[in-house]
């Protein structure tokens, strides 16, 4: 027994230790990963906000991408003095949550930055299930999420700001060029995606918009996600497209089915010094870095963003990031979108004069901002006004623009082409329009 | 005749994938009842071991060569997975014999440690890991008969797991410090290149073939010939059939069982190596892609019968030749007048995806009527 007060004694010496320990290892990685965000003067105050992504599962690699932009977007606006609202500057400070890949993490994890962290705002999501997932809460609160993926809209809450693009801001641009200025143009399409909601939105738009352009789908496959094999859909696109000596193919597949498609459909001699072009609406700069530039090579791409826009905000995006994060990495169209995002909130929390969602909710519409795109400004309902831009994929990889709109496309919540939601808009300016009204 | 060759190719090579991908399970599980749901892990490590024997083929040493690293990383696969898959036998494995519940619950476990391994781990250190491994479970087995009796061999098996350890961290850091793309951690997928002589295709009789699925069925060919001569010729594959077919009696007539389950795990993991030399040629290579096929080779083994290399390649090659007839809508350009309703019923059914459900349902009604398979097991099991 006489040993025993030693034993607690030495316990809670080395339970003391290790705490102190922890704090100090736990202090090393908040300020690394504050990514510089104190390196400047002092604040009034500080402002907690919510980011939520995957960091685990198979989103993790493209969500996290969006982690680290957002990061920088939170370290730049605290470098240049923070938020001021209400006479006080605010230092931002963030809580990452890990969305973990699976839909209805998302909604919990939602819950608890609402309820628990009170954050005023939280930044996240990728694939339209989890923000399919994450709207009711978001709703039923009465919080604000920002959503920055291009996405097959059809949807328009009042709660949810989306910062990517809408099917008339990515899909239609495209299908007209490839219609109209394409080497195959006046040829027939093929459309291919993976077997869930956005391809097959998008490729119903893409069919009702080539109806009224004179064009022709002579065939459309879909992959269920985790499906890798291609060879039914090779044959098929070869049976329909052979006929007239080529055509184009309008490509949703996501992720690792690109790999194995864009692969095979190269030994299979779908390419485009065989007359076959694939327009493309999820592979971004570094999607054609993993996927390999020579697989890809003389296809197309649809964005609002591309790195090699040749604008000084464009050149300073990607160079911030490379210096930040590593010279291999490279900023593409998601990550602009949620660079993007922070700052008109920051902007919108500023007009606004408090963080209260109702009021910033309001100040947001209207708001622009000089983007690493271009000018981007804040619509009705709830989607961003921003430029389309077509580009031809090169051999060392990245985008030749070929075409951008002249100006910014305004975005349509609900499609046009689409007979369901043939003409409809949203407007949240509006108390007796709201989310759904006859134009 | 152009339109039969095209789509019985096509047939053959998605049934080709998925035998190459089901063999090994076919013996894990099928021979041995183990169910592994490990097994697409063991792929995706195969798929790794293309991934970094390509990139160390790049080194100015081995550059003249790159063209053969293919041919190079299939042994290397075979033997990665299957010295993984021999110390999951012996650590894991050995100790759940005859219970599958938790074998299957162990082995899943298993496969989620396997995906994060090589997502976060640099792919350097795991080579290096997997090096040591290899050294420390075979390093013993070099030494004379005497020795091993000695009552010292501890000593020696000790000793040797030392320098297997030195050997791993060196080769590691060797790997590391070469090839700089396998010095880091990454989540992101990797990609095999074919070499320029696997890519492109090559014309028979009037149609033109993609060569990389030429040469998956060449691979899927030699393995299962190769199996096939190895559990039918060979003493080693006599013991297996004995041990698989009553593990009593094969103990009392003097078969080291522990001996055969070890070798008969490790073939079967090593051959799931193989597999995923395969599939890196077609598709991009990620910590999911064993996930993607292991439903696909649970399906096939079942499909063809427990216990029967002979169902598994049916099984395979009908899956495959199905999933073409019914995913690329053949039977209509065979008769393009028939019926409308018929017609419509199959261009309903002419999507991978659709196509996929079809043959899920198909199956599900076969195995109705014959719950063992294709070619159920003759003769008198032990468990039966």
């Amino acid at each position: 027994m006489g040993q025993l007060p030693n034993l607690n004694e030495f316990m809670r010496i080395s339970r003391r230790i290790l705490a102190g320990l922890a704090t100090a290892s736990l202090a090393v990685s908040v300020t690394s990963c504050g990514g510089g965000s104190d390196t400047s003067g002092s604040f009034d105050d500080t402002v907690t906000v919510g980011i939520l992504h995957s960091l685990s599962g198979t989103m993790a690699i493209s969500e996290s991408t969006l982690v680290d932009t957002e990061k920088m977007a939170i370290a730049e606006i605290n470098a240049a003095g923070g938020v001021t609202v209400g006479g006080k500057s605010y230092k931002i400070d963030y809580i990452v949550e890990d969305g973990a890949s699976d839909w209805p993490t998302f909604a919990e994890k939602s819950k608890k930055l609402i309820d628990q962290d009170g954050v005023p705002v939280v930044f996240g999501g990728w694939t339209s299930a989890s923000r399919k997932a994450m709207l009711p809460v978001y709703e039923s609160k009465d919080a604000f999420l920002y959503y920055p993926i291009q996405y097959e809209a059809q949807e328009c809450s009042n709660n949810i700001f989306y910062t990517g693009a809408s099917p008339n801001q990515q899909s239609e641009p495209a299908t007209d060029f490839m219609f109209k200025r394409s080497p195959a143009a006046g040829k027939p399409f093929f459309l291919v995606g993976s077997d869930y909601v956005f391809p097959r939105t998008s490729n119903t738009i893409t069919k009702e918009q080539l109806k009224s352009l004179g064009g022709k789908v002579v065939g459309e496959d879909y992959l269920p996600l985790g499906n890798t094999e291609v060879a039914p859909i090779i044959s098929k696109i070869k049976k329909a497209l052979a006929p007239s000596g080529g055509g184009v193919i309008i490509n949703t597949l996501n992720g690792d089915q690109n790999v194995a498609f864009f692969k095979q459909i190269q030994d299979a001699g779908i390419t485009p010094s065989n007359g076959y072009y694939v327009m493309n609406y999820s592979i971004a700069e570094e999607e054609i870095s993993t996927i390999g530039p020579e697989f890809l090579e003389g296809h197309y791409g649809a964005w609002n963003y591309m790195m090699s826009i040749d604008t000084p905000e464009s050149k300073k995006f990607a160079a911030d990031f490379k210096a930040l994060y590593g010279s291999d990495r490279v900023v593409a169209d998601p990550q602009e979108s949620a660079y993007n995002m922070v700052y008109l909130w920051k902007q919108a929390v500023e007009d606004a004069g408090t963080f209260e969602n109702s009021a910033v909710r309001e100040a947001l519409v209207g708001q622009t901002f000089d983007a690493p795109q271009g000018p981007v400004e804040v619509m009705p309902n709830h989607h961003l006004a921003q430029t389309v831009r077509i580009g031809l994929i090169k051999p060392e990889g990245g985008f030749e623009i070929l075409e951008e709109t002249d100006g910014v496309v305004f975005p349509q919540a609900w499609n046009q082409f689409e007979p369901s939601s043939k003409g409809y808009a949203c407007d949240w300016t509006d108390p007796s329009k709201g989310e759904r009204y006859k134009l | 005749m152009e339109l039969l060759l095209d789509s019985l190719f096509n047939g053959v090579a998605i049934g080709s994938v998925l035998l190459v991908a089901a063999l090994g399970l076919a013996i894990v599980f099928g021979l041995m009842g183990v169910i592994n749901l490990a097994h697409g892990e063991l792929m995706m490590l195969g798929a790794y071991t293309t991934y970094v024997t390509q990139l160390i083929f790049k080194l100015p040493l081995l550059k003249p060569y790159y063209n053969a690293y293919v041919i190079v990383s299939i042994f290397f696969a075979f033997i990665v997975s299957g010295v993984v898959g021999i110390l999951l036998e012996k650590t894991v494995i050995r100790k759940l014999y005859g219970s599958p519940l938790e074998t299957l619950l162990a082995t899943w476990g298993v496969s989620l440690i396997l995906q994060q391994f090589v997502r976060s781990v640099p792919l350097a250190y795991g080579t290096g890991l997997v090096i040591s491994l290899i050294i420390g479970l075979f390093l013993p087995s070099v030494f004379s008969s005497k020795v091993k009796e000695s009552i010292n061999f501890k000593y020696v098996k000790f000793s040797s797991w030392i320098f297997a350890t030195l050997v791993g961290v060196l080769s590691g850091n060797l790997i590391s410090s070469s090839v700089s793309k396998l010095s880091r951690a990454s989540a992101r997928n990797v990609d095999v290149t074919a070499p320029a002589w696997m890519r492109g295709q090559v014309e028979i009789l009037g149609t033109t073939f993609p060569k990389t699925r030429l040469m998956i069925i060449i691979i899927t060919l030699i393995s299962v010939i190769a199996i096939t001569l190895f559990l039918n010729q060979s003493a080693w594959g006599m013991r297996i059939r004995a041990v698989t077919q009553n593990r009593e009696m094969s103990d009392c007539l003097g078969i080291s069982t522990e001996k055969v389950d070890v070798l008969t795990f490790g073939i079967g993991s090593g051959l799931a190596g193989v597999a995923g030399v395969a599939v890196s040629l077609l598709g991009s290579v990620g910590p999911n892609v064993g996930g993607n096929y292991i439903v696909g080779c649970f399906m096939v083994v079942v499909l063809g019968g427990v216990g029967n290399l002979l169902g598994t390649i049916f099984a395979s090659f009908g899956i495959g030749i199905m999933t073409d007839l019914i995913g690329a809508g053949r039977l209509l350009s065979i008769w393009p007048d028939m019926p409308l309703p018929l017609s419509n019923t199959i261009n309903f059914f002419a999507t991978t995806s659709m196509a996929r459900v079809m043959i899920f349902a198909l199956i599900v009604i076969f195995l109705q009527f014959k719950p063992t398979g294709l070619f159920p097991q003759k003769g008198r099991m032990v468990e039966s």
